[in-house]
């Protein structure tokens, strides 16, 4: 960890779109409704990632973060994504 | 003419491309490992079919970011032919190289079978020699093309679309598609039509022992187009 830095930890969830469709999250749908949970309408499937890091401050933090998931961690055609940041976890 | 085919870790179509370049349609290939650079004299590169990178985080999506990807890129850009099959598709929309995503089949299952597909276009270094219906195999889990609408017309508007599922009389419905492509479409090149992209495998038939060799003529194809 280099001087002024923090420790972070960034929690990022990637969705796919509303207009995508997912296969995926169909299929655990029915297999689910026929398990015996016949509440279970909708199921949407995506991905999380926990991801350790050392920034300078919580701004610094969500940047690198936007970065990661525009070039890596999400393709904007078919994606969205979200994260939070825990600072010194 | 000389070929190039780049080996990603996971990488399993390689050698079958290099079988079908070399020994079938005698062209010289070397293999390019992805940590090294594509020579700058290679006519054609080839991304072959695989499981890059486990298919981690998506198909393609990491070995977008390996070495070879930047000569690739720069070769793509001098307007040198790219030809990614399958995986080596996947890659090049990961890397925008060509328009796009490749989602997994409507199915879910893994699809490996022989499809027909109609040349849409022959006018393409990658074409010219195709028949109007083509045989080959697919075998992929991820070969549901999808773009979103503007993207889809932009497609249509440049003669983007290549290849499209089709039935034996080359009827293209709703039942020749395999995995849910939009519009059937197999195959796709960028703007420029250096650059193609296709799910179902050339290499795989590029000789009658191997059941068609519809896939040679593609091959057959960038020779022609080369020496011309």
């Amino acid at each position: 960890m280099k001087g002024d830095e923090e420790r972070m930890k960034g929690k990022v969830i990637v969705r796919l779109k509303s207009e995508v469709s997912d296969p995926q999250g169909m299929t655990i749908q029915q297999t689910v409704a026929k398990l015996g949970f016949g509440g279970v309408r909708k199921v949407r499937a995506g991905k999380f990632f926990e991801i350790e890091f050392d920034a300078p401050d919580a701004d610094a933090a969500r940047q690198l973060l936007n970065n990661l998931c525009d070039r890596v961690l999400a393709n904007p055609i078919i994606e969205n994504y979200s994260f939070e940041i825990e600072e010194n976890p | 003419m000389k070929a190039a085919v780049v080996v990603f870790p996971g990488s399993n179509c390689d050698e079958d491309c290099r079988w079908a370049l070399q020994n079938v349609c005698g062209v010289s290939t070397r293999m390019v490992w992805f940590r090294d650079h594509v020579p700058d004299d290679v006519d054609l590169i080839v991304l072959p079919g695989g499981f890059s990178y486990g298919d981690y985080l998506r198909a393609g999506a990491l070995a977008r970011f390996a070495p070879a990807m930047e000569s690739v890129k720069r070769a793509a850009e001098r307007g040198r032919l790219v030809l990614g099959i399958c995986n080596g598709f996947q890659i090049l929309v990961e890397a925008h190289l060509l328009p796009g995503v490749l989602l997994r089949n409507t199915c879910l299952q893994f699809l490996c079978k022989d499809v027909w597909m109609k040349t849409v276009r022959r006018d393409t270094a990658f074409t010219r020699r195709l028949p109007e219906v083509v045989q080959m195999p697919i075998a992929h889990g991820m070969g549901n093309y999808f773009i979103d609408p503007d993207g889809l017309k932009s497609l249509q508007d440049n003669g983007q679309i290549v290849l499209q599922y089709c039935d034996r009389e080359g009827r293209v419905t709703p039942e020749a598609n395999p995995n849910g492509s939009l519009l059937n479409i197999a195959g796709i090149v960028n703007r420029a039509g250096n650059v193609l992209g296709m799910m179902p495998h050339p290499e795989r038939a590029s000789e009658d022992a191997l059941g068609s060799h519809d896939g040679r003529f593609l091959f057959e194809s960038v020779l022609e187009s080369l020496i011309k």
